[in-house]
């Protein structure tokens, strides 16, 4: 694992499995989304716009988990000062930012036909804007503060005490207000979706993962990079 | 122990001196003024939301007087020496963000439900809604010491430290607003000031710890 770390080392590796990466994305997306727009059957009570579920939930998955990753991430970067590691925090930042944001969208373009509103005060939609709002001020500590290393601890810092926040969050907006359905893909007594419409949701919600995965490492080679530039051009201005 | 109090001491001092109180009270007048004439002076929607806007009042005060619980000692060096002394720094920092409780979150927890009475809120409500401010105002006031913290360093931080600490401040405003509500349904009292108080006793290990890793990742 050590290995792979070393910045060089992952920008050989990372070039080397891109390609590979993109075609399993583009593969999976090909079959989540057949499943989800031809084979799997309308919902007897909301037709048509169930389908939206197959955006929709792999978005506030991959969301949640892009923000855990994020506070692993700057625990390994704040524990072992490792180079990598803050710098796949932060590129993971806007990508998760995106996904949130399409968690949102899509949600609220959901809830119009079937609440009747673009938006309610219910505790799922209020915590994932909480984390929405916790992935900008993340994104804004990084671009508020110049020196890169002072950044990374100080934005490690703030993504760790999001994350302590994040469970909070969740279940006191739940004790608060609840409208939104309840869990019910993953739970004890098993999953109460219908099997027609589980799995195109698990492959788009692999697909999803796959695509950030991709996304990931492009940005986090382009963050590799950007500080070698940074680098050189310190060096040369030392040199002068 | 004795430098950690003289520090406190020291703190209580300056906190007084400086006169942030005066300003965060002003400050809490000056929303007070401002919820009728935007929202119209109908009594009974006042005494509805009257002790939501006094905790919104608390909270934002606290929230921008953040600032002063470290910038200044940041900017004249003086946390530069208090990271050498044998006291630990996180003890140092915790004073400091208790000072910024004693005179600036209590004081507010103390003041604004009676303000909250040119709301027309509901006498008989007063004093839960104190209890819940005593306890809600520690942990705004440890929060917002994370705050402070974190943008020590930066000349303009006080919109970024809206966008980073009003996210954390949601809890202690959820279970604040129903324990100073509490007293229309009884059985979440108890609840909910439990919940409080174990939100305030976290925010009181978590802070330190956050404050003095982020102060010393500027001070480096």
């Amino acid at each position: 694992m050590q290995k792979f770390a070393n910045p060089h080392v992952f920008v050989k590796l990372a070039t080397a499995i891109l390609p590979y990466v993109w075609a399993l994305t583009a593969i999976l997306f090909v079959i989540g989304l057949y499943g989800a727009l031809v084979t799997s059957p309308p919902d007897y009570q909301q037709g048509e716009t169930v389908r939206i579920i197959y955006v929709h939930v792999p978005a506030s998955w991959l969301a949640l988990m892009i923000y855990s990753l994020m506070a692993v991430f700057s625990a390994v970067a704040l524990i072992f000062r490792h180079p990598l590691a803050d710098a796949a925090a932060k590129s993971a930042a806007p990508i998760g930012a995106v996904f949130c944001f399409l968690a949102l969208f899509t949600g609220s373009v959901w809830g119009k036909p079937m609440w009747g509103t673009w938006w309610v005060w219910d505790a799922r939609l209020t915590s994932m804007f909480v984390l929405m709002l916790l992935y900008l001020g993340y994104i804004a500590i990084w671009r508020a503060i110049d020196d890169p290393h002072r950044a990374a601890s100080i934005a490690a810092i703030v993504a760790l005490v999001g994350a302590i926040n994040v469970p909070i969050v969740k279940y006191s907006v739940d004790w608060w207000n609840t409208l939104h359905q309840p869990a019910s893909v993953f739970r004890m007594s098993g999953s109460t979706i219908d099997k027609s419409m589980l799995w195109p949701l698990l492959v788009m919600a692999l697909a999803y993962t796959m695509l950030f995965v991709a996304l990931h490492l492009v940005a986090l080679r382009g963050e590799v990079f950007l500080r070698k530039i940074r680098n050189r051009r310190l060096a040369e201005v030392r040199n002068k | 122990m004795n430098s950690v109090t003289a520090l406190l001491m020291r703190e209580l001092r300056l906190g007084t001196r400086q006169g942030g109180l005066g300003t965060a009270i002003g400050f809490l007048l000056a929303l007070i003024v401002l919820v009728p004439l935007s929202l119209g002076p109908d009594l009974a929607l006042l005494s509805r939301i009257a002790p939501g806007i006094m905790w919104l009042g608390l909270l934002l005060a606290v929230l921008l007087t953040s600032e002063q619980i470290f910038q200044q000692d940041f900017e004249d060096g003086s946390l530069d020496l208090m990271t050498m002394t044998a006291t630990p720094f996180e003890l140092i920092v915790l004073a400091k963000a208790l000072a910024h409780w004693f005179t600036v979150g209590l004081p507010l927890a103390l003041l604004a439900p009676p303000l909250g009475l040119m709301l027309n809120i509901d006498a008989t409500q007063l004093p839960t809604i104190w209890a819940a401010m005593l306890l809600g105002s520690l942990a705004l006031s440890m929060l917002a010491a994370i705050g402070g913290a974190v943008t020590a360093g930066l000349r303009r931080g006080s919109l970024l430290v809206s966008l980073l600490i009003l996210p954390l401040y949601v809890p202690v405003l959820i279970f604040g607003i129903a324990a100073s509500t509490s007293s229309l349904a009884p059985d979440t009292s108890l609840p909910s000031f439990a919940i409080l108080l174990a939100i305030a006793m976290m925010t009181l290990v978590i802070s330190p710890l956050a404050c003095a890793a982020a102060l010393k990742a500027y001070l480096r």
